[in-house]
């Protein structure tokens, strides 16, 4: 064997690997952030937004399931969608930690919602031109979704940004909460180097000013400003995460857990 | 003062089913505004693709008819059968009428 193509087959693996891990990545994040607003149903303020707020839950679970049914099979190890989702623990999770938040009141939540739908959706736009046609086409379908989420999130955000003293409060303390685990979203690492120089992901450093431009006119709209801290740097998508997914997956995993292999 | 209203105001909503079709009542609910009423009835009324348009309407905004006129309103028409269009024969080609 050649070096060449002896380079060439140790250099598989890794891009693999490097693919493996970035779709559960996008899948964790869909699939942590479905059950943060699961719990909101029989609790959201309105029956209207109650049903609001699990449509959303359930898109996000559909793209979880593509994505980790795909993540599934490159792996090449049996493990199928449902393997991934129930029967691993914290440390081999890789959403990004700001989904993984409780949801404190419905302002938190929506703030929380607003920050990742504004960064799906920079990002599934750029995922459906992925050289990568299956994440393409995932990508494509979850993009159609992903901006009637962004539409819902921002649209609340400005209610309540700007609405009464007390709303305008509430979501400012959120923003000055959660925006330091929107770090997260664009600190390049090994995996996401790899996927950018295949061309089957974007390079954060583009999508992060794309993001800027994209939620700053709905902060200002909203009479919130961005915290001028950066401050501390969350690495969910490394697997190190806070407690609360600890709970959030004994809850989602309890049935597959407590009976394994049980079936509807 | 005047007392904050607690509630949403009412909207109705009307879904077209597909191109072509009419707008049909589907039924309420509570929104802050039109904006939201459509995020509302696209969540409440579409997601079985039930619609392919949404109309809202602020139920306030509708003028309905006064049951107790119902006698002088609608009975005249009881006995006027032939204005049903059932004295003609339809032939065979014409499927939709």
């Amino acid at each position: 064997m050649s070096a060449a193509l002896q380079s060439a087959a140790a250099a598989a693996p890794t891009l693999r690997q490097a693919q493996f891990d970035y779709l559960l990545r996008l899948g964790d994040t869909s699939l942590v952030l479905a059950q943060r607003l699961g719990e909101w149903v029989g609790h959201a303020p309105a029956l209207e937004e109650d049903l609001g707020l699990a449509n959303v839950a359930l898109d996000l679970l559909g793209q979880a399931r593509l994505l980790l049914s795909y993540a599934g099979e490159l792996e090449g190890c049996g493990r199928n969608e449902d393997a991934l989702a129930f029967l691993r623990d914290v440390p081999e999770f890789r959403n990004h930690a700001l989904v993984e938040q409780p949801n404190g009141d419905f302002g938190f939540t929506i703030v929380r919602q607003f920050l990742i739908d504004s960064f799906q959706r920079e990002l599934y736009a750029a995922l459906a031109q992925s050289t990568d046609e299956r994440l393409a086409g995932i990508a494509a379908k979850a993009l159609k979704e992903t901006e009637y989420h962004w539409r819902f999130s921002s649209r609340w955000l400005v209610r309540l940004g700007d609405g009464t003293v007390e709303s305008n409060e509430r979501v400012q303390r959120a923003l000055s909460e959660l925006w330091s685990y929107t770090n997260e979203f664009f600190a390049e690492d090994p995996v996401d180097r790899a996927l950018a120089q295949a061309r089957i992901a974007p390079s954060l450093a583009s999508l992060e000013t794309r993001w800027r431009a994209v939620i700053e006119p709905v902060i200002t709209e909203a009479t919130l400003s961005i915290p001028r801290e950066r401050g501390k740097l969350t690495a969910g998508k490394r697997g190190m995460h806070g407690e609360a997914l600890g709970y959030l997956l004994a809850e989602l995993q309890f049935l597959q857990r407590a009976y394994p292999g049980a079936q509807w | 003062m005047e007392k904050m209203q607690r509630d949403w105001p009412l909207w109705e909503v009307f879904i077209r089913s597909k191109a072509g079709l009419e707008h049909k009542h589907a039924g309420s609910l509570h929104a802050a505004d039109a904006t939201m009423a459509i995020e509302h009835a696209r969540d409440l009324y579409t997601r079985r693709m039930e619609g392919v348009s949404i109309w809202v309407v602020k139920s306030s905004d509708l003028v309905a008819s006064d049951p107790g006129e119902g006698a002088s309103l609608f009975e005249p028409a009881r006995d006027k059968v032939y204005r049903h269009p059932t004295f003609y024969d339809i032939p065979d080609e014409v499927k939709n009428l």
